[in-house]
């Protein structure tokens, strides 16, 4: 935890009696639940803004009833869970829950994991004091992963909190249900929370924001998730399992560098087919949330029947001649480490085009900075008020990174400035205080500058620096206005005190790559602002931290999951299969620099990479007795696989795997390259990026997401380009539908790499953006 | 526990009486006159003609006593776990079972499996159900967790077949849909009570 727990921002409080430790300004509820207290509650979210709607966290603070979950902790505050009057409200509300609540749990998915079964069954609710009449409600479906079943809802706003605080879509609201008054008598009868709970619920449902039957967003599922009751059910699982039926795997999402904690559901795929089957995905979410990808793309396994020893005899031949080896970043760090230990003893290449551009970017940080990696992590980001983000696609490189710069908006009153030469039109709904710049490509350098102007302690930056700072001419190279913006920043530093600066893959793949690196070590040593990076693909900071990776090589190539001359692949299309990411053990490094296990959820029956390399150079029984030589120096440690958590704690904090250890080294003066505003592209540019729930080959393999790999442009440029079209790049075209994205904006269009056999990164090169020509076919 | 109880050999006061039985015959001539005696009495010939008389009775007058199994069954109690009988709603004939899976997991020798899918009237439907009979042990669990009386067990007691996976899928257990004018209430484990309407509370549902 980052988060320091000194005596000064700690109070003590006191528990129905038990004497309590708790973050300074701590909500109750949370304080609570920190300490291993439980007090009942159903709409409040931890990391999202508390709603009200429920009303059952009514507890006693120094004899005044209040909410706990917005009430702050003060020092030396007295409370009591239960008193005589809370329970009679609490019981009251779970009676009024009930009332004409459908008694459909025999067929409902959320029974037995339903909070209304256990609240009601904690509070005893044994008969009904209420009754009106009921309206009547049709359940739709609002996207191609959700259905909202309005009969079932308790309209507690967890998915419309979660959706605005959180994801950011803010794609569902509360909508008029129609429903009839609540009886006069009832006023003086009931108890008073009940009565103005009920009153707010017999008004309300839940609905699309946008006015339609069905929700413009990311289809990320959160709200399913956070989802009390059956109401908000995944169309793909509704009436497929019973909760109690499913097994849980804990596990490690493996589509992005987030590296969320998340849990594969499985059992057996049918009556006659006992073989384990993800059903579905769930999360912590109060501690996390997900994305589409992490949700609904978890069926990518490698079906394999048997092992295929001819197969096998020529994959450990391959090996054995391989002067290459091509691998994506979807790898678990124990085979980086079995790569890297075949580099070192046979000599071969590694080729790893996303990891390598961010290797050397943080070898360029290290030297400039003296820091072994970035210090801060995305839980920094959440708890700053103020957030920058240059050089990543914020809505579809990391969900996380987004939900992140989202959060600050929402939750702590923050202020944005977002840099990207694609428009966006979501990130400037995140909140009021957000300045966007749509700056040219490959101006990424004035960003960092402006960001730097702003911040930095002007005494403590290099001449180097300090020359290039005008801040009027850097505001309008980036696309801004110099006057308005002056105005704008000073309403939105205003009571900021944390400030954090997300940057992305934009800034790796950049011919200054070296210059921005060490504008960013500037911008640490001169400033407060917290940096953190977003490795590009899921595993990309372990494989640039273990293997030594190459630049061009030669010669006879093994591919893993990529291309080459002897393919090994968990997708199942290669010359040897390969165990997928749900199919296997092992760990990951993600962008929080930690590095969390991931366990097997479907059986494998086919060999793995350490079957090959135990024929070649030799290896331990199991992949994961890896784990523990991971290298030391680059801040891995020595533990044993199993001995690692993947889980939270009742406060919140991450009890996953471990830290990477950063060392720290002493440097000297950074001098700083001139930035040369002439380097820009013109004319039509495209952007190397995915469409969002896409990453790679294994989310494109799950059923439930679609996304096409297509050219995604923004609706007026779709107009103007035609439904298909091949794009002509120095070094070879692409044909590709045109699909039209409603949130982005200009004239830069994006072309996805999630399948690595159409080699997008060789047609882009050493840079996110290129110059194209798109012509209609 | 103390050993005292054991270690205390008094058995008690003897009292028996003894039977006045008569000799036993000890020649072989003796031996063949008490043969003779006991064979050849009058109540010989009573018990030939009772058994005539039953004869006459079952063939011409046709009131036969014996059972003529397997054609004909004894009723059996209705609390007889047997092999399970799935009902239907008599009223549309769609079957009762709603999927809601409480008798999977309540069998306690893990022999009920199924599959439930969303339908095309939006409805759970039970696409797959079936019931291990190599391991059912028969306790009644189900059929007494079962919310929609769909479940219960049936008269069908005779389980010798070529594969017990005769009677293990969900049609072999429904009620044939011509026949369900002849499906019974079930009044064994899992059945409404006789004083059910009793117990029951009312709720404020007015409307």
């Amino acid at each position: 935890m980052s988060e320091l727990q000194s005596a000064e921002n700690m109070v003590s409080i006191k528990i129905d009696g038990k004497a309590c430790q708790a973050k300074e300004g701590e909500y109750i509820l949370n304080a609570a639940r920190a300490n291993d207290i439980f007090i009942p509650a159903i709409c409040y979210l931890t990391r999202c803004s508390p709603t009200l709607a429920c009303r059952i966290c009514l507890v006693e603070a120094d004899g005044k009833q209040v909410y706990a979950c917005n009430a702050k902790v003060k020092e030396g505050m007295e409370i009591t869970v239960n008193t005589p009057n809370i329970l009679e409200e609490r019981r009251a509300i779970m009676e009024v829950y009930d009332v004409n609540h459908p008694l459909q749990c025999g067929v409902c998915d959320q029974s037995g994991e339903c909070e209304l079964q256990n609240y009601t069954l904690e509070l005893a609710v044994d008969s009904q004091s209420y009754a009106i009449p009921d309206t009547k409600r049709e359940s739709a479906n609002w996207s191609s992963v959700l259905h909202y079943d309005p009969g079932l809802c308790i309209v507690c706003e967890r998915c419309v909190t979660v959706c605005k605080d959180m994801i950011g879509d803010a794609a569902i609201k509360t909508t008029k249900r129609g429903g009839a008054d609540l009886d006069k008598g009832y006023k003086d009868t009931m108890p008073k929370d009940a009565y103005a709970m009920w009153n707010k619920l017999q008004k309300s449902l839940i609905a699309p924001s946008n006015g339609t039957d069905s929700t413009n967003c990311s289809d990320c599922g959160e709200c399913v998730a956070v989802c009390p009751v059956g109401a908000l059910v995944s169309r793909d699982f509704q009436y497929r399992s019973n909760a109690w039926d499913l097994k849980r795997i804990p596990a490690t999402c493996a589509h992005c560098s987030s590296g969320c904690q998340i849990y594969y559901e499985t059992k057996p795929a049918s009556i006659s087919d006992r073989t384990e089957k993800i059903y579905r995905v769930t999360n912590e979410f109060h501690y996390v949330s997900l994305c589409g990808a992490g949700r609904f793309g978890y069926d990518f396994e490698n079906a394999v029947k048997g092992k295929d020893a001819e197969a096998f005899a020529k994959a450990v031949e391959a090996f054995n001649q391989a002067k290459v080896i091509n691998f994506t970043s979807v790898i678990t760090n124990e085979e980086a480490l079995m790569l890297q230990t075949l580099k070192e003893q046979k000599g071969v290449k590694l080729i790893n085009r996303e990891a390598r551009a961010f290797q050397i970017f943080l070898n360029f940080y290290q030297a400039a900075s003296g820091n072994s990696l970035y210090k801060h992590d995305f839980k920094d980001v959440m708890a700053s008020d103020f957030v920058m983000s240059v050089g990543t696609s914020l809505r579809n490189d990391n969900p996380n990174a987004r939900y992140a710069f989202n959060n600050v908006q929402k939750l702590n009153k923050g202020a944005g400035l977002y840099f990207h030469p694609v428009g966006d039109k979501l990130v400037p709904e995140f909140g009021k205080s957000i300045e966007c710049f749509a700056h040219q490509a490959g101006h990424e350098e004035a960003a960092l500058l402006l960001i730097i102007d702003l911040f930095a302690d002007h005494d403590k930056l290099p001449s180097s620096v300090k020359d290039q700072l005008n801040r009027e001419s850097l505001i309008n190279m980036l696309g801004g206005d110099a006057e308005k913006f002056g105005d704008a920043f000073d309403k939105m530093m205003k009571k900021k005190e944390r400030f954090s600066l997300i940057v992305g893959e934009d800034l790796y793949f950049h011919e200054k790559a070296e210059n921005l690196a060490k504008l960013i070590a500037v911008l640490e040593a001169s400033s407060d602002v917290q940096v953190v990076m977003i490795p590009p693909k899921t595993n990309s900071l372990g494989v640039a931290l273990i293997c030594d990776l190459d630049d061009e090589a030669e010669g006879y190539t093994v591919g893993y999951n990529a291309p080459g001359d002897f393919t090994i692949s968990a997708l199942g299309d290669g010359d040897l299969d390969m165990p997928a990411m749900n199919q296997q053990e092992g760990t990951l490094t993600n962008m929080n620099k930690r590095v969390v296990p991931t366990n097997a959820a479907v059986e494998y029956h086919g060999y793995e990479l350490n079957d090959i390399v135990r024929e070649v150079i030799g290896a331990p029984k199991l992949t994961i007795d890896w784990t523990q030589y991971l290298p030391e120096a680059k801040g891995f440690q020595a533990v044993a696989f199993d001995t690692l958590p993947n889980g939270y704690h009742n406060d919140g904090s991450e009890n996953r795997g471990y830290a990477l250890q950063i060392t720290t080294s002493e440097v000297g003066e950074i001098e700083v390259a001139k930035f040369d505003e002439s380097i820009s592209l013109e004319g039509q540019i495209a952007y190397r990026c995915n469409p969002q729930r896409q990453f790679n080959d294994f989310s494109d393999k799950a059923h439930q997401i679609f996304e096409a790999f297509a050219l995604y442009a923004s609706p007026a440029k779709a107009e103007t380009l035609g439904k298909r079209v091949v794009v002509e790049f120095d070094n070879g075209n692409l044909e590709l539908d045109v699909v039209v994205d409603e949130r982005m904006e200009g004239d830069i269009v994006a072309i996805p790499d999630f399948k690595s056999a159409y080699n997008i990164y060789e047609l882009f090169g050493a840079s996110r953006y290129q110059k194209v020509i798109i012509r209609e076919v | 526990m103390g050993l005292e109880q054991f270690k205390d050999r008094r058995v008690g006061t003897q009292n028996y009486k003894k039977l006045d039985l008569d000799h036993a015959p000890n020649c072989g001539w003796c031996q063949f006159k008490q043969v003779v005696s006991r064979t050849f009495k009058p109540e010989l010939f009573v018990g030939l003609w009772v058994t005539f008389r039953e004869m006459i009775n079952a063939l011409f007058r046709g009131q036969m006593h014996t059972t003529q199994y397997p054609l004909e069954k004894l009723p059996i109690s209705p609390r007889y776990r047997a092999i399970h009988d799935m009902l239907r709603l008599l009223e549309s004939g769609h079957y009762r079972c709603i999927g809601c899976g409480l008798c999977e997991k309540i069998c306690i020798s893990n022999c009920i499996a199924m599959e439930t899918r969303y339908d095309e009237n939006q409805r759970k439907e039970v696409s797959e159900y079936t019931i291990n009979f190599g391991r059912c042990i028969f306790c009644g669990y189900c059929a007494e967790v079962c919310p929609e009386l769909a479940i219960v067990h049936g008269q069908r007691y005779e389980t010798a077949s070529e594969q017990r996976a005769s009677f293990s899928l969900f049609e072999d257990m429904l009620t044939p849909i011509d026949k369900l004018n002849l499906q019974k209430e079930y009044d064994g484990f899992g059945a409404v009570s006789p004083n059910a309407d009793e117990n029951i509370k009312k709720t404020p549902l007015a409307y």
